[in-house]
């Protein structure tokens, strides 16, 4: 069963008419409209209509490492360069290079040919530095053979019993913070995987209920939307205490951004900023938090529970103490994560990045005796497959991923989701005009589409690794070395 | 309770256009399409875009918000963007061109910059950017507790206090508290490094330490009597020559400095001679003495040392200068040992660009911080240097009105305390006192990565920059 998830691939092509691309190819006059170019591009960038050319499409080109054209052009009238646009394009953790090849396994379900990185990005640290060990022996393993299920529920209680079909379900992103269609392909693609979404702390909006098998609502500080009704409709209720960009700051929705339709959902006032307050002033222990989880098994027995936290120095100690209030996922939120809106200076310089915190929570539940009773989620950072990978082979069992979702609905990062009417691009807004810039067909198809490459990422990792499921790579820290140290 | 420490922050456009992050592309071609695609900008930038003849530039790069819509989205493909080279050739190694536009947006508006998406930068980095503040005891509050922000208070006391007070035996008080000054902010205005300072340009800065309570260091000999009003945060600074001249201001002024040299104390008794409530800060360089100066003038009974380094952050030395941060670790850690930091305020200057810098110095050991480049910045200054070689500025400081430039200092300080104020509410820090050498507030890159990354592979190979 675990390998026929996921949705169909289908071509999801880029809502925009010009797709952004790598390298830019240019055609001088002294051009004779021979089509040897259409004859030797192996990657359809060249084609022709009639006696014309079509405008070449860049975006498929691999550069510099096929050159074909160039050099065959008899005329030499085709000359290649690097777009000057990929230096402005993305930063240091989601490099061009990145935002271009999610674009590509989002739309199309592959990895892109050659010529574009896919698997880190140029932070300088963490998984960036991390690289995979393979042992020279080839296994014979079939990718059918493999499974990339991890179950949710290892306390053995009697909550439900849940497997997810891959290691990664989706972060929490709040109505008002994205729009419905982003919500809604969230949701969908996480049915067709068999796994989960999560909406935030900002309501449940209805069209989310033939989902609600997939879906994890979550409590946080300001409460909004949060109803007897919503957490009964669930299988998962995650606590917000902190969230990796901002924590100890708390959830901020600009008021621009809380349109009459958000703030109906979450009864406040629209226009005025809604403050998640940090932290939950009910909560000053453990045993406060007990109390919490209490609450929500009273109303809905078997449900299971998710406590997110930011990464403290001690994030060792707040991990064992949610296991010991019954949590039965622990989710660690790191530093480096997306947001909506955080002051620049908290998403900088507060907490720990994830790449740390995980194999710190991870050796001391295992110290503590526990690490086989409890899941532990990442995230704060997770791009590509490799991530995933490499979170778990820290020692997670599985991964959240918010950002790269987005990226997989053309996302560019340009961090205006705070203003004015919200993103432009028509993912994290409610403005009446901008959120329908896409349908929610479209985003699970795009979101799904990147699944589908992640899972095959992980899939050969395994494979070379000799191992039959992704279960198997948890904590195997020998599998991976970092280029900035001498072997061990 | 007493009156709330308030900074009026108004939005000061900047006179010339700031130097956008980048170029617009455009090239020939267009098709005159109804729908065209500059006209559906969300922002309006096409709209809203001039040309400044002054400067040569389309203020386009500044307004673009960098969406790329219209570049997907213009028929004829003729919209692009790039770098803009004159963005990166801002300022220099240290002062990035990011630090250099920040501090332009918080001179600008008076907030604290919030963007949506996660961090952009890299993991960690040289100097600052090697530590990360920590909001662990929040999660299990013992110290301080939670705070609403309005309850977080920024001041710090500047001079010296006695570690115990002595009373004679019919309960008199015997001890005599030296003069001590609270100021509302844990900084205060270094003179800068380099630029021609003008009247106008000073008078601003006295205008805003004025309003925002904080102290201004000033050359003995560059006072003039224009400032007699605002004496009250003014910090003559004197060499044991300019001394002699000008010792007369101290009859006014609450602070003043002195350039360390040996037995300097001497002109310190002088200095208090001439006023007894006056205190004293004495200015060292930050080199691989500082620490047993600090010791030493501690106890000689020095009521402030003010630590400084370089523009960027460098102690002058040599050989493998260490990063401010670091050695004002070392310094402060000295004074714990001996028992004797409490006796003693620590300013350190030099490097300070951003927000984050001045609450990181703090933990790292110091009480305070100088700030000098960052004032001139906010005043749009692109830290060409030109003026050291006499050359012309190009934002023209020698014009720059009296009112504008105070307002556009006290937006940079107003923002800086919103965000101070943010990341020690996240710390749940109570009080910036509280904050002085608070390394569990702190995680350092070598350390976390050493606990982690060191036990898995091994020794590190490369500096991890």
């Amino acid at each position: 069963m675990a390998n026929n998830i996921g949705m169909e691939v289908k071509i999801a092509p880029s809502r925009f008419r010009n797709p952004l691309s790598k390298y830019i190819i240019r055609r001088s006059p002294r051009c004779t409209k021979c089509g040897k170019c259409v004859e030797v591009c192996k990657f359809g960038v060249h084609q022709r209509s009639g006696v014309a050319f079509c405008r070449a499409q860049e975006h498929r080109c691999i550069g510099e490492s096929c050159n074909a054209c160039i050099e065959q052009c008899p005329e030499k009238a085709l000359s290649l360069a690097v777009n000057p646009l990929t230096a402005v394009l993305g930063d240091y953790r989601w490099t061009s290079d990145l935002i271009l090849s999610t674009w590509y396994q989002a739309e199309t379900g592959k990895l892109p040919p050659v010529g574009l990185e896919y698997k880190v990005g140029n932070s300088g640290g963490g998984f960036d530095k991390l690289r995979f060990k393979f042992p020279k022996e080839k296994f014979n393993l079939k990718p059918e053979e493999i499974s990339t299920c991890i179950p949710l529920n290892r306390k053995g209680d009697n909550a439900h019993q849940i497997e997810i079909g891959i290691p990664i379900y989706g972060g929490g992103m709040s109505f008002g913070s994205v729009s419905l269609s982003t919500m809604l392909g969230k949701a969908k693609t996480a049915k067709f995987w068999n796994t989960f979404t999560c909406t935030g702390e900002g309501g449940y909006p209805e069209v989310l209920n033939p989902y609600d098998n997939h879906v994890i609502t979550q409590v946080a500080t300001g409460l909004f939307g949060v109803r007897e009704q919503t957490i009964q409709r669930v299988r998962i209720v995650e606590f917000k205490y902190a969230q990796g960009a901002k924590p100890g700051l708390g959830g901020h929705l600009l008021g621009d951004k809380n349109t009459p339709a958000v703030a109906a959902m979450r009864e406040a006032v629209p226009g005025t900023s809604l403050f998640s307050p940090f932290p939950f002033h009910s909560v000053y222990s453990v045993e406060d938090h007990k109390k919490h989880v209490d609450w929500i098994k009273a109303i809905n027995p078997a449900v299971l529970v998710s406590v997110k936290v930011s990464t403290p120095t001690d994030v060792d100690m707040v991990a064992i103490g949610s296991y010991y209030a019954d949590a039965h996922i622990i989710h660690l939120d790191g530093s480096y994560g997306g947001t909506g809106a955080a002051p620049d200076i908290a998403k900088k310089n507060i907490a720990m990045p994830i790449e740390y915190a995980i194999p710190k929570v991870h050796r001391f539940l295992v110290a503590e005796g526990v690490r086989d009773k409890v899941t532990l989620m990442a995230s704060g950072g997770i791009r590509t497959a490799h991530d995933v990978a490499k979170a778990i082979a820290l020692g997670a069992d599985g991964v959240i991923i918010g950002t790269a979702e987005l990226v997989a609905l053309e996302c560019v990062r340009c961090a205006n989701c705070e203003s004015g009417r919200g993103c432009v691009r028509g993912i994290a807004t409610t403005d009446p005009e901008l959120s329908v810039m896409f349908d929610a067909e479209w985003a699970a198809q795009r979101i799904s589409n990147l699944l589908t490459s992640w899972r095959n990422q992980l899939v050969e990792i395994l494979q070379h690794l000799g191992m039959k499921s992704i279960t198997e790579l948890v904590g195997k820290t020998d599998c991976l070395y970092h280029i900035d140290y001498e072997e061990k | 309770m007493p009156e709330k420490y308030h900074i009026e922050v108004k939005p000061t456009s900047p006179r010339w256009t700031p130097v956008g992050k980048i170029s617009a592309i455009e090239k020939d071609g267009c098709f005159g399409c109804a729908r065209c695609a500059k006209k559906s900008c969300v922002y309006d930038i096409y709209r809203n875009r001039k040309f400044d003849s002054k400067q040569m530039c389309d203020t386009i790069d500044y307004l673009c918000k960098m969406c790329f819509r219209c570049v997907q989205e213009c028929k004829g493909r003729i919209l692009s963007r790039a770098v803009n080279p004159e963005f990166l050739q801002l300022g220099d190694q240290y002062w990035k061109p990011n630090i250099i536009a920040t501090i332009w947006y918080q001179a600008e508006t008076g907030k604290i910059p919030v963007s949506g998406a996660g961090y952009r930068g890299p993991f960690s980095g040289p100097g600052f950017d090697s530590m990360w503040t920590d909001m662990s005891e929040i999660v299990r509050p013992t110290r301080d507790g939670i705070h609403g922000r309005e309850y977080i208070s920024t001041s710090i006391d500047l001079g010296r206090k006695l570690v115990r007070l002595e009373f004679a035996k019919d309960n008199s008080l015997i001890s005599m508290p030296p003069p001590i000054l609270d100021i509302p902010m844990p900084i205060i205005f270094n003179p800068f490094p380099w630029g021609k300072i003008n009247k106008n340009v000073r008078l601003a800065l006295t205008n805003a330490g004025f309003s925002l309570g904080i102290p201004m260091i000033i050359e003995s000999e560059e006072y003039f009597d224009e400032l007699r009003p605002y004496d009250s945060i003014i910090m003559p600074q004197f060499t044991p020559k300019s001394f002699e001249t000008h010792k007369n201001i101290l009859k006014r002024v609450r602070l003043c400095e002195f350039i360390y040299e040996d037995s300097i104390m001497n002109y310190v008794s002088k200095a208090k001679e001439i006023n007894p409530q006056v205190i004293v800060s004495i200015r060292v360089k930050l080199n691989k003495e500082a620490e047993v100066v600090a010791q030493q003038l501690t106890q000689e009974g020095a009521e402030i040392i003010h630590l400084y380094a370089d523009y960027q952050g460098k102690e002058y030395e040599e050989a493998s200068p260490r990063f401010i941060k670091d050695a004002i670790r070392k310094v402060h850690l000295r004074l714990v040992e001996m028992q004797m930091r409490d006796e003693v305020t620590i300013i350190a200057s030099g490097g300070i660009g951003l927000a984050e810098h001045l609450a990181k110095i703090i933990i790292c050991g110091a009480d305070g911080a100088g700030i000098d480049l960052p004032l001139l910045i906010a005043l749009e200054c692109r830290l060409c240097k030109r003026c050291t070689n006499n050359l012309s500025c190009p934002v023209e400081m020698e014009n720059i009105d009296t009112k504008w430039a105070t307002q556009r200092m006290i937006n940079l300080i107003g923002a800086w305390h919103s965000q101070l104020i943010e990341v020690m509410g996240a710390m749940g820090i109570r009080e910036a006192r509280r904050l002085r050498g608070e390394v569990g507030r702190a995680m350092f890159f070598e350390d976390v990565e050493k606990e982690t990354f060191g036990q898995l592979f091994g020794g590190r190979q490369k500096d991890g920059k």
